[in-house]
């Protein structure tokens, strides 16, 4: 389908169904730059039109995994195959990607027009469309990118999302069969940022591409992808829907790099969880022994100091509309919660002690002492 | 309207500041602009026509014209070896690159002497290829070769230094991306990597053009100083000073003080029109 037809709203929404085949895998890649090692034994795979999400800090490796699999970099070991085809063994320029580079690497002297057209000018002589179907397809995907007017301008007069979609309609220009993103939201401010991931969950869904996209922000990759992967370190922690991973997280990293966490230590003996004055039955396959409880600050029920749950020391108050942050000493570590209306307790205020009970706990083993 | 007044002290020198900035300006007109007057003064002290014989002198055309061939062929060289090496040490991560650039550099700490020297040690008659070269008939020292490579050694670093820092600055994603446009990396190197480095190529042409046709020292060496064959404009002036010639030697001086004007005039309107497309420490 191409990219510059106009919207439809049949139902071939191009989902990650269970039935669409899988497009993209990706077999024990491994790559290392000097002594780095920046990929370890990565393996994960992506179903036809998917979207999928390389969510990371910076140096797991995303960025990485990302040239990889556009041929920019050549992995030590491993295998790449895209469609059934092993796509290491070919070339940059064959692998028909398009990619949107973080600072968009624009070409500078050239206007949005030519660097939108420059994909289609260089294709060989008998492949290269004629001079006025490389127009039209240039306005198409200006008009897509929603930057008709601007056509004759340069780079430098554009704003940085701008530059943005100029980069996206680059790369779409060669009817890529895979969409690449390097932190494409990551030199944009916040209200520009979520305007504009939106669009391109429109945009993707449109042009009916299979698409890599790397982010360190996780609200960005769980608000937008349908799958995402975790990666810390070169190696793959994670890998499953935004719900699965928010909701099961596999590790103490990746809960606390999914959101603001809660951590205390505890201990599970026999089907219950201690966590000092409070017991609770243990969550289905919680390990034995030390553990450590971890908890998000915004999914915990608060009850008076006489009733059940974890005693807490109230030693601020914010409220923010229907929203009260509460900040309290628990078993002398100093957390902040975050209450939204109703669940607010009555009278908080500083002073005042509380019992709290975290309303989903995930419990993972304790790490060995070192 | 009115535009908000700036604290004095920002705007003001101060009066050591002052005396300074005017002994500078003094000690510049001393040292640059009264040897230029005096290079043009005795060129014509007597009088226009002697000036024009002078430089008509078969021997100063043959200088002009030898120093403007060796000049031909080194920038050119020497501007392919300095894209070349830029493009290396910018774009690519290797062993050995630190190595590279302090090579590069060599020629600036280095003392022309030295760079002419070194050809004659390889190639003169006593040197490591003489006898060689000698039963082959090929001549290098004393001879159009020797003043060719003792300039392109003298000269090398001029455009690789100029391309480097902006190659650097402008990294390689632009060309990555016309890779993954489809483009060939030929094609990315013409379309992409040229136009982005044109006008701090221009800008290193000539700074090396103005050395190479002005170099002496590495050239003398290797010249030996045959009138009408070998002498190159900065030595021709050096043989009629010599020769108490010195309307003759002010003369073809005043050729390699113009070429030096020139030079400047086109530096500073590259560094005024373009300076956003040269390297950052040309940036005004």
């Amino acid at each position: 389908m191409p990219v510059n037809s106009p919207p439809t709203d049949d139902t071939d929404a191009p989902g990650p169904g269970a039935k669409s085949p899988l497009s993209l895998e990706i077999t024990g890649v491994s790559k290392s730059f000097g002594r780095f090692p920046a990929l370890n034994d990565v393996s994960l795979q992506a179903r036809d039109k998917e979207f999928l999400a390389l969510l990371g800090p910076s140096g797991s490796g995303k960025t990485t995994l990302l040239r990889v699999l556009a041929g920019l970099e050549r992995p030590d070991a491993g295998e790449v195959r895209f469609g059934g085809e092993d796509f290491l063994s070919l070339p940059v320029r064959q692998r028909r990607v398009g990619m949107v580079f973080q600072h968009y690497a624009l070409f500078r002297h050239m206007t949005v027009a030519q660097n939108i057209a420059f994909g289609l000018k260089v294709r060989r002589r008998r492949e290269r469309p004629s001079r006025s179907e490389v127009d039209d397809r240039v306005a198409d995907l200006l008009s897509l990118v929603q930057l008709e007017d601007l056509g004759k301008r340069f780079p430098a007069q554009l704003s940085g999302g701008q530059r943005q979609r100029v980069a996206l309609a680059r790369a779409l220009a060669i009817e890529p069969r895979m969409l690449l993103l390097d932190e494409p939201f990551g030199a944009l401010d916040a209200q520009v940022r979520r305007e504009l991931r939106r669009w391109l969950r429109e945009v993707h869904d449109r042009a009916g591409v299979t698409t890599v996209f790397v982010t360190h922000d996780q609200e960005e990759a769980l608000d937008l992808a349908d799958r995402v992967a975790i990666l810390k370190g070169g190696e793959l922690i994670q890998l499953g829907t935004p719900n699965e991973v928010y909701e099961n997280p596999a590790d103490p990293f990746v809960y606390d790099f999914l959101g603001a966490a809660c951590r205390l230590p505890g201990m599970v003996e026999g089907g219950r969880l201690t966590v000092a004055d409070w017991e609770a039955k243990a969550p289905k396959d919680a390990p034995q022994g030390p553990v450590e409880v971890f908890f998000r600050p915004d999914e915990v029920s608060f009850a008076p100091g006489d009733g059940a749950g974890l005693a807490a020391e109230v030693k601020a108050v914010a409220a923010r509309g229907p929203d009260v942050r509460i900040e309290c000493l628990i078993e002398g570590r100093l957390f902040e919660l975050e209450a939204h209306g109703p669940g607010a307790p009555a009278g908080v205020a500083p002073g005042l002690a509380l019992r709290i009970k975290p309303m989903r706990p995930k419990v993972y083993p304790a790490p060995a002492p070192a | 309207m009115t535009v908000e007044a700036r604290p004095i002290s920002k705007t003001r020198l101060p009066g050591l500041a002052a005396l300074l900035v005017l002994a500078s300006a003094i000690v510049m007109a001393v040292l640059v602009l009264a040897p230029l007057f005096v290079v043009f003064g005795d060129a014509f002290s007597k009088g226009f026509s002697k000036y024009l014989a002078s430089i008509r002198d078969p021997d100063a055309v043959a200088a002009v014209k030898l120093t403007l061939l060796v000049a031909a062929i080194a920038v050119p060289l020497n501007a392919l070896f300095g894209i070349a090496a830029a493009w290396c040490i910018a774009k690519f991560e290797f062993r050995g690159k630190s190595a590279l650039l302090t090579l590069i550099d060599l020629p600036f700490s280095m003392s022309p002497v030295v760079s002419g020297l070194v050809w004659v040690l390889l190639f003169g008659a006593q040197g490591w290829f003489g006898t060689w070269l000698i039963d082959h008939d090929v001549k290098i020292i004393f001879a159009t070769t020797g003043l060719v490579l003792a300039t392109i050694l003298v000269t090398f670093p001029f455009v690789a230094r100029e391309l480097i820092p902006l190659m650097q600055d402008q990294g390689a994603d632009e060309e990555a991306a016309a890779l993954t446009l489809g483009a060939s990396g030929l094609t990315a190197f013409w379309k992409i990597t040229l136009p982005n480095i044109r006008w701090a190529l221009l800008y290193g042409v000539l700074l090396c053009n103005a050395r190479a046709m002005g170099e002496f020292g590495a050239v003398s060496v290797v010249s030996g100083h045959i009138r009408g064959l070998t002498t190159t404009l900065p030595l021709h002036v050096e043989v009629l000073y010599n020769d108490y010639d010195f309307v003759g030697a002010f003369a073809a001086a005043s050729l390699l003080a113009s070429l030096g004007l020139v030079t400047l005039v086109l530096k500073t309107t590259l560094e005024w029109r373009h300076a956003g497309e040269l390297s950052a420490n040309r940036r005004h």
